[in-house]
């Protein structure tokens, strides 16, 4: 967690340097995603999206190298039907934190290149409005798991 | 006329959430034989699967596919943990996946996605009016819904239907419903039938 949320400020020190980030203060907590049956096309990525700074902040876009097309998306279940849409962004409002969690918001990994197995590590960048381009590494969990450990939020 | 088809199953899927409901809190209630019918579909080897050979024997039955990130692949990694918990009561049930996305999974994508889950999880596909018939017998809903750049996903009903050995409907497992309320429900089921 700590490497992670090191490696995340120096993405965002980077970022800086290179002029990308503006007012953006951004941790990416807790990167996680599901291990997928053998030739599935899509998979799903989540991570708690902290906003430390004074301003809300937006995630826009994502891309990862294992997919052909990134999408932000919400699920929503409604009278037990499942629905997914593309969403225009996630707003992270200013010191607060977002969950991107099964049954709500989801990076999706479409024109999957690979399977995710347990254990992998899926790479990406995630673009916030403010914060700029954050590249993150999703742990892949098995498929199963993630129950107990996320459920209980 | 399609306009009004999508109408019509938008109402039942209101119909069978609310009857669902209601099933989920009179668990154990008189079966109701109005959801389920017969169906003949093509199995992820490309064998037809008649509902008529599977009388005698319960089964469970989900709308699902495989452009799904969460709800599917989730259901049946469920539905697998809690036929393990049964052991050697549940030996050859079977849980039928039906796929609302005929158009992308034939047999061969079905028999690839559902390698992770055999042998217990049998993949059905078929023509998009056989699909279609079979939801309206189950009262299930399912609707594509356009994405960009000429993709498209799916809404489906993410119930699972527990079938009776004589073919009529006994309970549904709601998406992550309690494991133990499900457990006893696929139990309830195997040991009555």
């Amino acid at each position: 967690m700590k490497i992670v949320l090191e490696a995340s400020l120096a993405a965002l020190l980077l970022a800086g340097a290179a002029g990308l980030a503006h007012a953006g203060d951004i941790a990416l907590e807790r990167p996680w995603s599901r291990a997928t049956p053998a030739n599935a096309p899509v998979g799903a990525g989540y991570v708690t999206l902290k906003n430390t700074g004074a301003a809300a902040d937006k995630l826009v876009s994502a891309t990862s190298d294992v997919a052909g097309k990134v999408e932000v998306h919400e699920m929503t279940m409604d009278n037990g039907v499942m629905k997914m849409r593309p969403t225009a962004g996630v707003e992270i409002p200013a010191g607060k934190s977002v969950e991107l969690k099964p049954g709500g918001y989801h990076i999706m990994f479409m024109q999957l290149k690979q399977q995710l197995k347990a254990g992998d590590t899926v790479k990406g960048v995630l673009t916030f409005e403010k914060a700029g381009a954050m590249p993150v590494e999703f742990k892949v969990e098995a498929m199963a798991g993630g129950e107990s450990g996320h459920k209980a939020h | 006329m399609k306009k009004l088809a999508l109408y019509l199953w938008a109402a039942t899927a209101i119909a069978v959430a609310a009857f669902a409901g209601v099933v989920y809190f009179t668990s154990g209630g008189p079966p109701q034989p109005a959801i389920g019918g017969p169906f003949k579909l093509k199995s992820q080897t490309g064998e037809t699967v008649d509902s008529a050979v599977l009388k005698g024997k319960p089964y469970a039955l989900f709308f699902g596919f495989t452009h799904c990130p969460e709800v599917c692949p989730t259901t049946m990694v469920d539905m697998a943990a809690l036929l393990a918990k049964l052991g050697p009561e549940a030996k050859g049930f079977k849980v039928y996946f039906v796929s609302v996305d005929p158009e992308r999974d034939t047999p061969a994508v079905l028999r690839d996605y559902l390698a992770s889950f055999e042998p217990h999880v049998v993949g059905l596909t078929g023509t998009p009016d056989e699909i279609a018939a079979v939801a309206k017998a189950f009262r299930a809903y399912y609707r594509k819904t356009p994405l960009e750049g000429g993709d498209y996903t799916m809404d489906h009903s993410a119930f699972v239907y527990l079938m009776g050995k004589d073919g009529g409907f006994r309970n549904v497992i709601g998406y992550q419903e309690k494991p133990d309320r499900a457990l006893e429900k696929l139990k309830t089921l195997i040991e009555k039938g």
